[in-house]
């Protein structure tokens, strides 16, 4: 058997992303609520805020950590695995790269530093406006790194010239035709993520009996936002959906799972794709459905992948798997939010056993929603990394051989492995502990002292 | 394209990345540093004081990393394809220890019957981590076999005898680096340790020092030619002569009662140092293959990241140095992770 440094430069990458991407999912929403209940806390100066924050901010600053490192790692994927990608594609994509870097990583990891050990050190509204900083630090990034990928699915604004992509325009570069729908849908998801997993987490917090009032407070944050978020995603995403079938039609097709065109076009619920012999196996379909839903007519066409050539083709499998776990795992949330918000009433949304337990178990929905629609769009946009210009073949580094990327990715497979694993049990551990007052806000406000603390530190050892 | 060159943007972006290569190898580098000097420590209470001298910068201070990989992407896109498939492995060594250490900060305190395994995690991390830097940094001084716009060596190449001996010349100067910092964080029993420490990492960084210095100009005639050839001789000879200097001063303090004296003096002999590859090499990016005009990329690409840079790097060393003043003087036991 020989080894294709390119599939396995993929699946290194695959590898990589897929655990990257679930942090941000998590700590952008996060974020975002961090300051919000750091602002209720400024505001109202209620010691419950204090305490949820100080909860969450503990859990963000693991995540962020694991985050942090695991980021890193993906912008020397571009260098060591896709260096032809990079000659190609750096003087386009690059500069929003480093606008990610400059606008958000800073400003994360410095505020974060204030954020996690500056309480007793800086006055109370410059804990909350690092708060802020943060949360915005996280939104910058992913507008920058979206903007990027965007690029790469719909480019715009550039000439190519010798094979290499050149600036011309850089509004309509970075404002390329699918950034907004791909940004708006993102973050919400991302903030759906989290909604989930607070949710979860406060109703375990209800339902240990030790920490009601704070569980029952987040719960009733997270309800609020997914109800509004939910519906909106769905909305979102039909029209992410019909951007798609405009700019990238070939990935549409196979996440509709469409090989034939027609009109009026059927909607596949289901079926095995056979993308050797071109078609779909156990097909269940609604006729006209596919029509009303992509064109808003009962007549419109839909394109199927055999008016492409094979070599144009994505593989129909993962997107169009991809593509009904997220919907499924939508319609689930969906669920969740009403039925959360109807049974506000009589406050059966923490006294319900099975509710709650619920809640629970649905708390990791968000990120498998995310990583089937990562999935979906990704693996839609092949075989091409720039659609329609530049292949994925063509990416990858020339002097890699398959032997070389299998002995990095065991190595990535390796650390991954144990890291991901015991940053998860972490986190549950200080969920477990539940939030609680924060010790270092009491008797250390007396001033800075120049001698250090040896003795301190001693008694530190020993209560650990 | 002539016409584009008049705007020249590369001595700019060269200034730019040169800073931001400087201030992580120094930022990054104490953090390491104490990372390598943690594996000696005496205690858990010791530790615990250690890593907390550092909890709140190190991420901070990692993030020039990405300013430095992405910096190079963006302003020499075609050194950045060349040279970074060259170190393939040097950078997967890298990244997997910045991992191991970045997440041991957390881990440790709140993973405690693991501890032991994490406390290792953090120590050897943070020194395979500098020693595949310091591995970089050679093969990136001996250069890489280059065809067109493509690196086509073998990914092994890169590990040489003289990429080894800057590998542990890193790990020394980082040691360096750490032991002052935690001169200044610290005192007692634990400053004592660490300037003991430092004069050991010292002499260590001055052999290195002096075997790579001698050795450079004998594997390659074109740097021999550039420091020993009249009247480049004369030019060039106040570096190591100030370098010798700044050496000794460290020696001083490290032995003295100085507290910032060793991270300055340690400071000093990597900018030096920095110096002298700098001397060496330009104006090659590609030693031997690429000049950073012919790396460079576009000036509109180049001019659109400076529009931001301009404003947005003193923001950042700004703010940079307002959360090291807002944890400035002795590490404190009560603050950081407990």
């Amino acid at each position: 058997m020989s080894l294709d440094p390119v599939l396995l430069s993929r699946l290194q990458f695959v590898w990589v992303v897929a655990f990257h991407i679930l942090l941000p999912a998590f700590t952008v929403g996060l974020a975002s609520y961090i300051a919000f209940v750091e602002g209720m806390h400024f505001a109202t100066g209620r010691e419950i805020y204090g305490r949820i924050s100080g909860f969450w901010v503990k859990i963000f600053s693991v995540a962020f950590g694991m985050g942090v490192v695991s980021g890193i790692v993906m912008p020397f994927q571009f260098g060591t695995n896709w260096s032809r990608f990079s000659d190609a594609t750096a003087n386009v994509i690059s500069p929003l790269l480093g606008y990610e870097g400059l606008t958000a990583f800073f400003l994360e990891a410095t505020f974060l530093g204030v954020l996690l050990f500056g309480r007793s050190l800086v006055p109370r509204w410059v804990h909350f406006l690092s708060a802020v900083m943060v949360a915005l630090g996280t939104l910058s990034s992913t507008f920058w790194i979206l903007a990027a990928n965007s690029w790469m699915q719909t480019p715009a604004g550039y000439e190519v010239v010798d094979g290499r992509f050149f600036p011309t325009d850089w509004w309509a570069l970075i404002f390329n035709p699918s950034l907004p729908y791909r940004l708006a849908h993102t973050v919400t998801a991302f903030y759906i993520t989290t909604g989930f997993v607070i949710l979860g987490v406060a109703a375990w917090l209800v339902r240990s009996g030790k920490f009601v009032d704070e569980g029952r407070r987040i719960m009733s944050h997270a309800l609020w936002l997914l109800l509004i978020l939910v519906p909106l995603q769905i909305v979102l995403g039909d029209m992410h959906g019909l951007n798609t079938l405009k700019y990238q039609p070939t990935k549409l097709a196979a996440l509709e799972g469409r090989y034939d065109t027609e009109s009026p076009a059927s909607l596949t619920l289901f079926g095995i794709p056979d993308d050797a012999n071109a078609r779909m196996n156990y097909e269940v379909a609604i006729p006209v459905l596919g029509s009303i839903v992509l064109t808003h007519s009962l007549t419109g066409e839909i394109k199927g992948l055999k008016d492409w050539p094979v070599d144009q083709r994505p593989p129909v499998g993962p997107p169009f798997y991809g593509f009904r776990i997220m919907v499924g795992v939508g319609l689930l949330m969906l669920v969740m939010a009403v039925v959360g918000n109807l049974f506000r009433r009589g406050d059966r949304f923490v006294t319900d056993a099975r509710f709650l337990r619920a809640c629970q178990w649905m708390a990791p929905l968000g990120f498998v929603a995310v990583l089937a629609g990562w999935t979906t769009t990704e693996v839609g946009r092949q075989p091409w990394t720039v659609f329609g210009l530049l292949r994925t073949a063509d990416s990858v580094s020339p002097s890699l051989t398959g032997a070389n990327v299998l002995l990095s990715f065991i190595g990535y497979i390796a650390v991954y492995a144990v890291v991901f694993p015991a940053g998860f049990v972490v986190m549950r551990r200080i969920v477990r502990a539940g939030p609680r007052p924060q010790a270092s806000d009491g008797p250390v406000q007396s001033g800075r002292p120049t001698a250090p603390i040896i003795a301190g530190a001693l008694v530190l050892g020993a209560a650990e | 394209m002539t016409a584009m060159l008049a705007l020249d943007f590369v001595p700019i972006w060269t200034a730019i990345l040169a800073v931001g290569v400087f201030l992580y190898v120094l930022l990054d580098g104490f953090d390491l540093g104490v990372g390598i000097l943690y594996g000696f420590a005496p205690d858990t209470a010791s530790r615990n004081l250690l890593m907390n001298s550092i909890a709140p910068v190190w991420d901070g201070n990692e993030t020039w990393l990405i300013l430095g990989g992405v910096g190079l992407l963006v302003a020499f896109p075609l050194a950045f394809a060349i040279i970074i498939p060259a170190v393939y492995f040097p950078v997967l060594i890298m990244l997997l220890s910045l991992i191991f250490r970045g997440v041991a900060f957390e881990f440790r305190f709140r993973d405690a019957e693991h501890r032991t395994f994490w406390d290792h995690g953090f120590s050897y991390g943070s020194m395979l981590a500098t020693f595949a830097q310091g591995i970089v940094l050679g093969a990136f001084i001996q250069g890489f076999s280059v065809r067109g716009r493509e690196f086509v060596g073998g990914s092994f190449d890169c590990f040489t005898p003289f990429s080894l001996l800057t590998g542990v010349a890193l790990v020394f100067g980082y040691g360096l680096l750490g032991a002052g910092w935690l001169i200044m964080k610290t005192s007692g029993d634990l400053q004592a340790r660490a300037r003991r420490q430092g004069r050991v990492c010292l002499v260590g960084v001055l052999a290195c020092v002096v075997a790579v210095s001698v050795w450079t100009p004998i594997q390659d005639a074109d740097i021999a030619q550039r420091w020993l050839a009249w009247p480049n001789i004369a030019w060039l000879a106040p570096i190591p002569a100030i370098t010798a200097g700044v050496a000794w001063l460290t020696w001083r303090a490290l032995a003295g009662t100085s507290e910032p004296g060793p991270f300055l003096g340690a400071a000093g002999l990597f900018l030096m140092s920095y110096l002298g590859i700098a001397v060496s090499l330009w104006p090659m990016i590609v030693p031997h293959h690429y000049t950073l005009w012919e790396a460079a990329s576009s000036p509109k690409t180049q001019a659109f990241l400076l529009v931001g840079t301009a404003f947005l790097l003193p923001t950042i060393l700004l703010y940079t140095a307002w959360s090291y003043w807002v944890f400035r003087g002795k590490v404190r036991a009560d603050i950081g992770y407990h």
